[in-house]
């Protein structure tokens, strides 16, 4: 299998390279000549091809890091609790991170079919590793006497968890989760090779039809989806924890 | 300090009854039957070697490390028997790395018994400002957090943290070791003073003897394997070490720490005899041991002593000296 899976599966509505002439492109216009990057496509483009494919790539992201956030945030806690499950999850997650991505979204067709689920399976397998690793690094770096201070206080093990554990590994869960969002942002587009959605599907149009305009402009879109994210959880970040900014002041 | 609350000035005695941890697969229990009364109100220092369960034998009280043979008693009450939780919001426990919560304000901080206990905003607010005017710290630094304060700060905010909800019984544990020699001295002397307003029943673990002997009414001398070797006020180990391990912890200095136990007005002085106008002059708050040096520094056998009014009011000899330390006490 090879790329015509994805136009088997297609479902692209327009047809871009025999539109060359198009309203705005004229005869020996941007479009016409096939530019590296041509605006007037993109203004056209937005509404049917660009916004929905980021809305959908949105989705996808999302999807991935909230179910691979769970499984993982519930195994760091385990394995903080339990140190012999630490070795067989990070193994398994070091596993899933390890094979190639077209490769296993491929091993996943048998299984879940051309689907969404097959796409998702596949993302929410790279996200574990990382978000298992740091947040069980940031559970296992809270300081001992801060936990020993607690319990002496008489702050149940949920209350302890809950008020001290979790928020001191909070940085660690955050950074591990801006890995991980960025990383699930790029490899969506990849996942356009199963099903046609996501910023991959123009990223893959765009380099079968040999148009430059249209994967130019999702691949920029992709990239500025990335920094957006991370922004927006830098922001989040600094804004839970604010004790993290402060610095001797005397 | 004002304004006391409806429970201020609780104290509970503290009964340790033949106390005993033991290790499984280690042959020499980390506390040993350690029997002993602390009574209400008062400072009991745990002193000792490394090894000699001074800190086993504190945590025993709030249940950190659970008893393995004979009981505690807090107001004849078992710790056993009391639901381990609540038993330990009742207990004020510092310890020497502070341990305050990074991500919480001082404020916050302080407020965190007071919160699992229930009290209600007004109360809370009210008995933070309390608190931080009680251990020498503003009013502002409720808003600052533990990264912005100085070693010193910080074991303020421990010390008010453990004490937010009044308990009748604080554990210490080296609350002061981590800090530069005068800053440590400054904390000794405030929480001494704040112990004489608060009143409450304090163990005090510390390898320092010094800090022993300045705090404790009581020092209670642990030896390796958690046995009990001597449990005596200051003045009593250091004029009768029970054997030769207490003499040893306690220092060959021990006569010499026993005379920086007791000021010149606690002491009878010789009558002013003639000849000694140019003998040094001390005031009578000085300690013995103080008035002693400066006697060999000025190499006089005789000091005058000044009354609260100034004028000499009787005078001390090197030999008055030596037979005060030979007194039974």
């Amino acid at each position: 299998m090879g790329p015509h899976l994805f136009l088997a599966a297609g479902g692209h509505g327009k047809v871009v390279i025999p539109d060359f002439g198009g309203p705005s492109g004229g005869a020996h216009g941007c479009i016409a000549r096939n530019g590296l990057f041509c605006w007037s496509w993109v203004d056209e483009h937005w509404g049917d091809t660009l916004q929905p494919a980021l809305i959908q790539h949105l989705y996808l992201t999302a999807i991935a890091v909230a179910i691979g956030f769970t499984i993982a945030f519930f195994a760091a806690l385990l394995a903080h609790r339990r140190n012999w499950f630490e070795t067989p999850f990070g193994l398994f997650s070091a596993f899933l991170y390890t094979i190639p991505s077209l490769a296993l979204f491929q091993l996943l067709v048998p299984f879940t079919g051309l689907s969404v689920t097959t796409i998702e399976i596949g993302l929410v397998g790279y996200t574990l590793l990382i978000l298992f690793r740091n947040t069980l690094t940031g559970l296992r770096e809270v300081p001992e006497d801060v936990i020993e201070a607690a319990r002496g206080m008489g702050l149940s093990p949920g209350q302890i968890m809950a008020r001290v554990e979790l928020p001191l590994a909070l940085p660690a869960i955050m950074a591990g989760l801006r890995i991980a969002t960025v990383t699930t942002i790029s490899l969506a587009t990849v996942a356009a090779y199963i099903t046609p959605l996501g910023l991959g599907k123009p990223i893959f149009y765009g380099l079968q039809s040999s148009f430059h305009t249209e994967f130019m402009a999702t691949g920029a879109l992709a990239i500025a989806l990335a920094l957006a994210a991370d922004v927006l959880l830098v922001t989040a970040q600094r804004a839970l924890m604010p004790w993290t900014r402060m610095r001797r002041a005397t | 300090m004002t304004a006391p609350e409806n429970q201020r000035g609780r104290a509970a005695e503290i009964v340790f009854d033949r106390a005993t941890k033991r290790y499984p697969g280690r042959s020499v229990p980390a506390v040993s039957e350690l029997s002993m009364t602390i009574p209400a109100g008062e400072i009991c220092c745990l002193v000792g070697p490394s090894g000699g369960g001074k800190t086993t034998a504190m945590k025993m009280v709030n249940r950190l490390i659970d008893i393995t043979d004979g009981d505690i008693r807090i107001d004849e009450q078992s710790v056993r028997k009391l639901n381990v939780t609540e038993l330990r919001r009742g207990i004020g426990y510092v310890i020497q790395q502070v341990g305050l919560f990074p991500h919480m304000s001082v404020g916050d901080n302080i407020a965190t018994v007071p919160k699992l206990l229930g009290w209600d905003k007004k109360r809370t607010q009210a008995r933070i400002a309390e608190l931080l005017e009680l251990v020498g710290l503003e009013a502002g630094d409720a808003d600052r957090y533990p990264a912005q304060l100085s070693g010193g700060q910080r074991q303020r905010v421990g010390l008010a943290r453990a004490m937010a909800a009044d308990p009748p019984v604080m554990l210490m544990d080296e609350p002061f070791g981590a800090i530069d020699p005068i800053t440590r001295e400054r904390l000794q002397d405030e929480f001494l003073r704040l112990h004489r307003e608060v009143r409450k029943t304090v163990i005090f673990v510390t390898h320092d003897i010094d800090e022993a002997i300045k705090i404790g009414d009581h020092i209670a001398t642990l030896r390796e394997g958690g046995v009990l070797a001597q449990y005596d006020t200051p003045d009593r180990i250091l004029a009768a070490p029970a054997d030769d391990f207490v003499a040893r912890f306690v220092g060959a200095d021990r006569g010499l720490k026993r005379l920086a136990l007791r000021r010149l007005d606690e002491v009878e002085l010789e009558p002013l005899a003639d000849g000694y106008e140019g003998a040094p002059t001390v005031d009578r708050t000085t300690t013995l041991r103080d008035a002693l040096s400066l006697m060999l520094t000025e190499g006089s056998s005789v000091c005058l002593v000044r009354g609260a009014d100034g004028t000499v009011t009787g005078m001390l000899t090197v030999r008055r000296v030596s037979e005060l330390l030979s007194e039974e006490t």
